[in-house]
């Protein structure tokens, strides 16, 4: 009787009972074995190549790479313009969700699909329309030239364009985040005599840190490592306008593989960071981010 | 008896009345920061194209070189949607369906393409593929090349489009309700038939959607596929690429032409999602 029992829920005399909502287990080994095979190929190969030709004259080389001035120029160039462009989608993306989440008015549907509009624009387009109004042959160009101001092929252009492609990164985190929240703990905390800034700081931002953790994050990723649109406004002038993407495309163009590489590996390096934290607030802290479907 | 002036001042508000404070300051904000950053510069480029009026637009785009790229652009990014479309699908339910180890990471891994900077998927698909590179110098044997031609142009938009198919559909695959499955399989529907007529219609939304996205950003990406593409005019020149090409040779015309026809097709894919997504919710109830 108990021998029954016991071999009941696995196989009885050699038969395998499986539930009806399971796939047989060859359909299950073949649909892994492609899945894995797949992203193996497409995924797991460039990453790894990247550190393999990084590394391939081994670790002297690697290194030499960051000793030329024009890697290092970049490498802060690249940090400087994140260091602008992430804080200033950040402090748009928690005024727009403020505006959009705690309050009701016509048309916002609208706002929040304007705000997603730098998504669905190429970068190099996103590139091209700052030079349509600050380019020499621009809008603003002639006035801008007899006043002695450079954005187009300086810096100026790299950050404007860097804001335009991260510009909804921190704001599509918030909105449905403070949405799903509402508003009862801070009309509490309003009518318990907070002022609007400490009921901001000490109820809103306690309840969205997270969520705002993971928007600045992939801005950040984002900002340094924009090429299509940087590349346009940037004029690519060697140690002055050109970020990490745009040097390593200098670099590889010259043969130069093991330099753009050894650059590279500091972008895949924050690329991998960026996953691991961003797998790890999505494991860790899942109901302090939105439920909702997640695109890019 | 209530006052009309009270009656007008509460219709004439724009928003409704709140004890929260910050309205203006941050919706003001908020407009004023997508004017500079966003509208205004698109406008721009819109204005400017409409100075080249459609007859213009449509001489730019029917010069050959033009014609060409964009004709490449469209077809090879079609073709990588479909194939994200069909092993994006694989993936997902692999990922959501079964347990195996390392399932973890690899879900975390399908984020890849989105964090990893163009420029560097650019280069390292390109070393791959190259004719001495791991993938490259076996299919060289076969006198297969895919760096430097059109192959490679489809390998680096599947590599950019994956994760929004694997991405959109996931969500839905572990919303499906195990009750259909027994239903259909209790009423004598093989484990092949219940999946193709019950569990996969309702994932065609999603399915549609993700391939809608993935094809949109196919269309305008530029920095995975420069390096890989060989950029060969008349055959391996995608339109973005022409923009730049255009914009070096001081053409700002035929950029902005360009430009726009492509801005065009990125929001006819952004509307098909939306029709989609509204035609779903009536549907099946979910996006």
């Amino acid at each position: 009787m108990s021998e029954i029992a016991v071999t009941s829920s696995g196989s009885r005399r050699g038969v395998n009972f499986r539930p009806v909502t399971q796939d047989s287990s060859f359909a299950r080994y073949a649909l892994i074995a492609t899945a894995v095979l797949f992203l193996a190929i497409f995924l797991l190969a460039p990453l790894a190549i990247v550190f393999v030709e990084a590394f391939s004259k081994g670790i002297g080389p690697f290194l030499t790479a960051f000793d030329d001035p024009d890697a290092r120029a970049a490498i802060r160039l690249t940090l400087l313009v994140a260091a602008i462009a992430v804080p200033a989608n950040l402090v748009f993306g928690l005024a727009a969700s403020w505006s959009i989440a705690k309050f009701s008015f016509p048309g916002k549907s609208v706002l929040i699909t304007l705000i997603d509009l730098p998504f669905s624009v190429s970068p190099v387009v996103a590139g091209l329309v700052y030079v349509l109004v600050f380019g020499g042959q621009g809008l603003f160009g002639p006035w801008l030239a007899a006043h002695g101001v450079q954005i187009i092929f300086a810096v100026p252009g790299i950050v404007l364009a860097t804001i335009f492609v991260t510009f909804p990164f921190v704001a599509r985190e918030l909105i449905p985040l403070m949405e799903e929240q509402g508003k009862i703990e801070e009309e509490a905390a309003l009518t318990l005599g907070a002022s609007g800034f400490k009921t901001f700081l000490t109820v809103t931002l306690p309840n969205i840190k997270w969520g705002l953790l993971y928007g600045v994050l992939l801005c950040n990723a984002r900002a340094m490592g924009e090429f299509g649109a940087v590349s346009v406004v940037s004029g690519h002038i060697r140690g002055l306008t050109n970020t990490i993407p745009l040097q390593v495309e200098i670099l590889y163009n010259e043969y130069n593989n093991v330099a753009a590489f050894a650059l590279a590996v500091l972008l895949a390096g924050l690329a991998l960071v960026t996953l691991g934290l961003k797998t790890f607030l999505e494991w860790r802290h899942a109901d302090a981010l939105s439920g909702r479907a997640r695109r890019h | 008896m209530t006052s009309p002036s009270l009656v007008g001042k509460n219709a004439r508000r724009f928003t409704a009345p709140s004890v929260i404070p910050g309205f203006g300051l941050t919706f003001g904000y908020t407009l004023i920061y997508l004017g500079v950053i966003v509208l205004f510069p698109l406008a721009t480029l819109i204005w400017q194209s409409s100075g080249l009026g459609l007859s213009g637009l449509y001489a730019i785009a029917s010069e050959p070189r033009v014609a060409a790229s964009l004709r490449t652009t469209f077809f090879i990014s079609f073709a990588a949607a479909v194939v994200d479309l069909f092993f994006g699908l694989i993936v997902a339910w692999v990922l959501t369906r079964y347990d195996f180890p390392g399932r973890r990471l690899l879900d975390a891994f399908v984020d890849l393409p989105f964090a990893l900077p163009t420029a560097v998927a650019g280069i390292s698909l390109a070393a791959l593929y190259s004719p001495n590179g791991w993938f490259g110098a076996p299919l060289a044997d076969y006198d297969i090349k895919i760096a430097f031609t059109r192959w490679g142009i489809l390998v680096a938009l599947i590599f950019i489009g994956l994760p929004f198919v694997v991405r959109t559909v996931q969500p839905i695959i572990s919303e499906l309700e195990v009750e259909l499955e027994e239903a259909s399989a209790t009423l004598g529907a093989g484990r092949l038939q219940t999946v193709i007529r019950v569990m996969l219609p309702p994932l065609a939304p999603a399915l549609l959607t993700g391939f809608a996205l993935a094809f949109a950003r196919a269309i305008g990406e530029y920095g995975s596929v420069i390096f890989i593409a060989g950029n060969i005019a008349y055959v391996s020149e995608i339109a973005p690429l022409l923009i730049v090409v255009k914009l070096e040779q001081y053409d700002v015309p035929g950029a902005t032409g360009i430009a726009t026809i492509m801005l065009a097709i990125s929001f006819a894919a952004l509307l098909l999602i939306n029709l989609v997504q509204a035609w779903s919710r009536r549907r099946f109830g979910h996006v």
